[in-house]
């Protein structure tokens, strides 16, 4: 059966971070790769552009409470409403609040959110796929045929059911968000550790009884570890999403919090007066997302050894 | 062995009922832990205010949670096949009315968004992979880019921004049944449907690129190159012909996905299918009506893929001989 997450955008990784030579004899875990690899990236200017961006995002996530020109909850009712002018750059909403202000000062929530989630998910499904994938036999069946009911549901909608039994909150967010991007990780890690146990340096390092515990650290995650960033990009863009669809339908982040997806559901009572209470925060969430996705995108090109041949025989050319 | 499994496709079929059976049951164990993972009462927090000692025992013998745990599962997993998935909370209803009442407005936006996403996709995914590498590849890789990262609800509220509430060409919200209205139906379904379908025809563009780029490095096509025929014969027969297969599974999660994944599309819309009966489930705390629902869209995402399964062995001998 065909279950692949429907919310990846390109097909899953199965190739291992690391560069075989022609000859096909395995190259062990170097340092030197990873420094070529990050200078590969510096290449593509989609990449560094979205680097850029995140950089400035991760920016205001910390810096936003001195960045922001108001409160996030400075009500201010005289002033409602307005279009975006010099004293408010993107408006105010209906209560006279300064929209850039929520909109800067929500990047903290919906960052922490992201990153919490994609940490729970790394780690839980990293440890799940390497040792279904490194110690084969039911485990691997067991597991993975739970991999697949969780994939039976769509995202949303198990984060919402996991929302409906723990009570809307910051924390439940993040642990109904982790764990629907848990399988995803799963699924990856297990792909890339079956294509790498089967390498001779593993192998020598098995025969040679070492613990199973020092190889999968020592020798096999270092060598899955290029599909598993490229996954760690994308889940972060596809939890900032999930975050403000959450949020949007009141399930996420609780006010007083600003939260782009909350905003954009206070704005749909003024979609026909007041355009910028919800582009703004819209964009926020797109331009975030697309960042992630993009930078994602372009450690494909440079960690998937497929398409890295490829660079290199361009830029050779 | 029984002798109708004696034909590769038979035990090829076999095979798949039995692997989407085994993750039904796995599927049912999560809705069933829903009701019992709730911290405190589930019963006491659906009556809420209109809690007596009375309502309370009638309701909770209704729904059977006076019962030990797996007589509890056996006779869920029992009802649920039989089509019994219990009685709402909040309504009263029985939760199988509720959900085959709003199933037709969700899967004519699922098909409408799916035909709108094929639309987009085929021919962009299809150019792009013909073309890799141009600006025109590039262009496309990047417009999808834009199309996977942008929030369904965030386009779907602009569209009515600009279509509904600025130039008033369509309704924002509401549903009309096709067999009512075929008119109003359709001016209704425009919105959520191309909200639907840009976002998933993004996803989709990038999936069809890479089958077709898959296919184009085949020795087969290096084959036919080399022999000498037109390439326009060789991109129609042993191209796109072949990249087909991979095309449907994607057209077919696709459209499992949008069944069970337009919950906030349905709800900026107004649009009175699952998703938006979902949504309402989960702020009125109505866990019978949400274990049915989620049972009901896990089960349809298992199906489609076992029909796409079957479809992929008919259309192509090298799946259900392997």
């Amino acid at each position: 059966m065909t279950l692949v997450d429907p919310s990846l955008p390109d097909p899953l990784p199965h190739e291992p971070g690391v560069a075989e030579p022609a000859d096909g004899a395995p190259v062990p875990p170097e340092p030197a790769g990873r420094l070529s690899a990050v200078r590969l990236l510096a290449t593509n200017p989609v990449t560094v552009a979205a680097a850029v961006v995140l950089v400035v995002v991760v920016v205001l996530a910390v810096l936003g409470r001195w960045i922001a020109p108001y409160g996030e909850n400075e009500v201010d009712v005289v002033n409602a409403l307005q279009p975006p002018s010099g004293a408010h750059w993107f408006g105010t909403d209906e209560l006279g609040r300064d929209v850039l202000s929520r909109v800067v000062l929500a990047t903290g929530v919906s960052l922490q959110v992201a990153l919490v989630s994609v940490t729970f998910a790394f780690v839980v499904g990293v440890t799940v796929g390497i040792v279904s994938g490194f110690t084969r036999g039911w485990l691997d069946t067991v597991l993975m045929r739970l991999v697949d009911v969780m994939f039976a549901f769509p995202v949303l909608l198990l984060a919402l059911a996991i929302v409906a039994v723990l009570g809307p909150g910051l924390l439940t967010t993040m642990l109904a968000i982790g764990v629907v991007y848990t399988p995803i990780f799963a699924r990856v890690a297990r792909a890339s550790t079956l294509s790498v146990a089967v390498e001779p340096y593993v192998q020598a390092s098995r025969t040679m009884g070492t613990p199973s515990w020092f190889t999968l650290g020592r020798h096999v995650l270092p060598n899955i570890s290029g599909p598993l960033i490229v996954q760690t990009s994308l889940s972060l863009a596809f939890a900032i999403l999930s975050e403000a669809a959450l949020s949007f339908l009141g399930l996420g982040v609780q006010p007083p919090s600003p939260s782009w997806g909350r905003m954009l559901s206070e704005a749909q009572g003024f979609l026909g007066q007041a355009w910028w209470m919800s582009v703004f925060p819209g964009l926020a969430i797109f331009v975030t997302a697309l960042a992630f996705n993009l930078l994602g995108d372009g450690m494909r090109d440079v960690l998937d050894p497929k398409q890295r041949t490829v660079i290199e025989a361009r830029r050779k050319r | 062995m029984p002798a109708f499994l004696a034909h590769p496709v038979a035990r090829f079929l076999a095979r798949r009922v039995v692997y989407s059976a085994i993750v039904l049951l796995g599927v049912m164990v999560v809705t069933f832990s829903i009701v019992h993972l709730v911290p405190g009462d589930p019963v006491r927090i659906a009556l809420g205010t209109r809690y007596t000692e009375e309502a309370y025992t009638a309701l909770r013998a209704a729904s059977g949670l006076d019962r030990p745990l797996p007589a509890q599962f056996v006779s869920y997993v029992g009802s649920a096949l039989t089509g019994d998935l219990g009685v709402s909370f909040r309504t009263g209803q029985p939760v199988a009315v509720s959900l085959a009442d709003r199933l037709p407005a969700t899967a004519s936006l699922a098909v409408v968004g799916l035909v709108i996403a094929l639309v987009i996709a085929l021919p962009l995914g299809i150019w792009a992979a013909l073309h890799e590498g141009r600006v025109s590849d590039a262009v496309i890789r990047v417009g999808s880019q834009l199309g996977v990262s942008v929030p369904d609800f965030w386009l779907g509220i602009l569209l009515i921004t600009l279509f509904a509430a600025t130039l008033g060409w369509l309704p924002s919200s509401g549903y009309t049944p096709f067999l009512e209205d075929p008119g109003g139906w359709l001016s209704h379904v425009l919105l959520p449907g191309l909200t639907v379908g840009l976002v998933a025809g993004a996803i989709m563009t990038r999936y069809i690129r890479a089958a077709v780029l898959e296919v184009v490095s085949m020795s087969y096509v290096r084959t036919a190159r080399s022999k000498g025929l037109p390439p326009r014969i060789v991109t129609l027969r042993h191209i796109l012909r072949n990249a087909l297969v991979p095309v449907l599974t994607i057209a077919g999660i696709q459209l499992a996905t949008i069944l069970g994944g337009v919950i906030v599309v349905e709800v900026v819309f107004a649009w009175p299918g699952l998703g938006r009966l979902v949504y309402d489930a989960v702020a009125a705390r109505d866990y019978p009506l949400i274990q049915g629902a989620v049972l009901l869209i896990a089960a349809m995402f298992l199906l489609v893929n076992l029909v796409v399964d079957v479809l992929y062995a008919a259309i192509d001998p090298r799946i259900r001989l392997s």
